[in-house]
């Protein structure tokens, strides 16, 4: 198994048409994941690259194809409402790729989602992995942006808050001959639906996920909980890495949530709380798959 | 993005939240005339920038004092003329200071006590915090550590916003009684009102005070807005001062590259923001000292990568440049290309390290070697970074 999403997933886009959620669509057909509705309100009955229906509403993609999880590349101002669609329109997993949703948007979503049985991942992430058995991994299951040749099959988790660093972990891993169960991008703002801790708990009862690399970065405290829960209840080896050691405080270093306030969420601190919880630092980014390696070996 | 502290009072004016009477004025005879129109008594004239300390900050023509105390209009008028137009500096600006442009011409207010009061976004549960605190006018986060006792936290639900019973509640704790209870009822509902219809991630009022004649009024204040709702706030982006941002910061985003100027010597240029941040401490990792912090995006044109480079350029501090580059769907040969127009048309002199890697790298690497420039590929980002170290500190 993997967690969240199988290959056999069936996965909708809301923003299909749109350019940004055109180009990845067609990447995740090309890799072989079950992309089976697109979603564009006043579009619906065309089809999108010749096979993928077009639906005016999430609802009645949902009735007609069966998918279970979408991915949101919506502009900013329509994403909280594209994410309370697939929620009402009862989705197992809702991922939401779009970058610079108001704060207060997100906070009212997260506020209306509670109770419902929707799991909600990002906002501003890269989405989802899980590899396939193909050739350089066709035939996963891609939901968001990330480049789906780098990965491959096997049993490492990946949990991060940015695209390109997981990215290269991913490729140090495969480079190296480790493959990879499922790699998540919990995005980089400061309100998101899924935690590193949520993720860590779903790797440590996936039977297929060995060992895990989490991917950090300064601003808030959501690094330290996850490694506060690791050291009692994780029982798989995990590596850390946190990036923005060198970033001034009070400034915004490109995500809305990396940002170090009032001497709270320093890469330092958190490192020292990965490393308490027994986690392998790795000291660079070039460092990651072999800090697990270590880590494996210890 | 950060404003003046006229242009808060301007929006505790619009939302009814009440602040120290006053205006802005912008010579030293509009400073005369503000102050005609206020109440007879002490004036207080507040030299605007954004930096902190102004009132212990000295104006390089030598006058001391960027905060003053003065009791005629007169007089109002002879102060704004030694403080418009000059530099002044404080521990925040740095020794080159910030030109005073703008004054604020207020009347001056008798304290009877200080307090603290803030909202902003709680990230660990996703809703807005109120905090409180009868500890004013010093630094919240002293008073946390040393009495943490004499700190108020209070959730709202983002639904309800902030309830009567709340701003009671917070009014009591900071000993606020009778004719003052009703007061901070109004002043805490309106200002949470102009938190959210103005998309606010921090308001800090510090401090927020009671006059001996028995007034609350937020005295001064911080705001912090969204960036990602600016969108939709024409009259917060009106209020953008570029003069109070660096150069170099303001050039970028005319590009929509986010670029954010440190003070070392090595320049980075980067795809992905974690990347960039993990990129600027391997520099440091490898005994260097970043430049700057700067994300291209994924979807980063051959303008753009040459729009870096020249912002790049023109910061006389960088004596080298670290490219690291994953392209994961992005074509590595796309960036070399951008990468070799750029420094051909800027007549690169200093050294430059390019770490490329993903999709189509073979290419890229191949139109690097090409290019007929001088620059060496790191084989990873340690490698690239000891590479730029090393080749800085040999030109040096």
């Amino acid at each position: 198994m993997s967690i969240l999403v199988t290959p056999e997933t069936k996965v909708l886009i809301q923003g299909i048409t749109g350019s940004f959620g055109a180009r990845h669509a067609k990447l995740s057909l090309e890799y072989g994941t079950k992309v089976v509705a697109g979603v564009t309100p006043g579009k619906g009955g065309q089809l999108f690259e010749s096979q993928v229906p077009i639906f005016d509403t999430v609802d009645q993609a949902v009735r007609e194809t069966g998918a279970t999880v979408s991915a949101i590349f919506v502009p900013p101002p329509f994403a909280a409402d594209a994410i309370l669609e697939g929620v009402a329109a009862g989705l197992d997993l809702v991922v939401a790729i779009t970058e610079g949703i108001p704060v207060i948007d997100m906070m009212k979503v997260k506020e209306a989602m509670k109770g419902s049985k929707t799991r909600l991942i990002g906002p501003n992430c890269p989405g989802l992995v899980t590899p396939g058995t193909g050739e350089k991994s066709h035939g996963g299951c891609r939901i968001g942006i990330a480049p789906g040749y780098i990965h491959k099959k096997g049993n490492v988790g990946v949990v991060s808050r940015s695209g390109t660093l997981t990215y290269e972990a991913v490729w140090q891993l495969t480079t190296r001959g480790y493959g990879q169960s499922t790699c998540v991008g919990i995005g980089g703002d400061p309100i998101n639906g899924t935690s590193h801790l949520d993720i860590l708990k779903m790797f440590n009862e996936d039977p297929e996920t060995e060992a895990i690399i989490m991917i950090g970065e300064i601003g808030g405290t959501a690094e330290e909980e996850a490694a506060a829960w690791a050291a009692q209840h994780c029982t798989k080896p995990i590596a850390g890495f946190i990036a923005g050691a060198t970033a001034p405080e009070g400034r915004r270093m490109g995500h809305a949530g990396a940002i170090v306030s009032g001497g709270q969420g320093t890469a330092a601190g958190k490192i020292a709380a990965l490393r308490a919880a027994g986690i392998e630092i790795a000291e660079t980014p070039s460092d990651m798959a072999d800090a697990l390696i270590r880590r494996m070996k210890r | 993005m950060n404003i003046h502290e006229f242009q808060a009072r301007e929006l505790f004016a619009e939302f009814g939240v009440a602040t120290q009477p006053g205006s802005v004025a912008n010579t030293p005879t509009e400073a005369e005339t503000v102050a005609t129109g206020l109440n007879q008594g002490k004036l207080v004239i507040k030299a605007q920038i954004h930096a902190g300390g102004r009132g212990k900050g000295t104006f390089k023509n030598g006058f001391k004092g960027g905060v003053h105390l003065c009791d005629t209009p007169a007089e109002a008028k002879d102060l704004a003329s030694k403080m418009l137009g000059q530099v002044l500096v404080t521990h925040q600006t740095g020794p080159e200071g910030k030109e005073v442009g703008k004054i604020f011409v207020g009347e001056a207010v008798d304290i009877a006590r200080e307090l603290y009061f803030a909202i902003l976004i709680d990230r660990a549960t996703s809703v807005p915090v109120v905090i409180a605190s009868t500890e004013g006018g010093v630094d919240i986060e002293t008073v946390a550590e040393k009495t943490p006792e004499k700190i108020l936290r209070l959730s709202i639900n983002p639904f309800l916003g902030i309830m009567p019973y709340q701003t009671r509640l917070i009014a009591a704790s900071l000993g606020l009684t009778g004719p003052l209870m009703n007061q901070a009822s109004k002043l805490f509902t309106n200002l949470y009102r102009l938190f959210i219809e103005r998309d606010c991630s921090m308001v800090e009022v510090n401090p927020l005070v009671v006059t001996t004649d028995g007034r609350l009024m937020a005295l001064d204040a911080k705001f912090n807005f969204d960036d990602n709702a600016l969108y939709r706030q024409p009259s917060i982006v009106a209020m953008r001062d570029v003069t109070e941002e660096d150069p170099r910061e303001v050039e970028a985003s005319k590009h929509s590259l986010n670029y954010i100027g440190l003070d070392g010597n090595i320049a980075c240029l980067v795809n992905g923001a974690g990347l960039a941040m993990a990129t600027m401490d391997i520099i440091q990792h490898a005994g260097g000292s970043p430049a700057n912090f700067l994300d291209v995006g994924g979807g980063a044109t051959r303008e753009q990568v040459a729009s870096a480079f020249r912002i790049i350029l023109a910061d006389s501090r960088v004596k080298g440049i670290l490219v690291n580059i994953f392209g994961g769907i992005m074509d590595c040969d796309v960036i070399a290309n951008g990468i070799v127009e750029a420094a051909k048309e800027t007549g690169l002199s200093i050294p430059l390290v390019v770490r490329l890697e993903g999709n189509n790298v073979e290419a890229g690497k191949k139109t690097l070697a090409e290019s007929g420039l001088k620059l060496e590929s790191g084989e990873n980002i340690l490698d690239a970074a000891n590479r730029i170290v090393a080749a800085v500190k040999a030109a040096a």
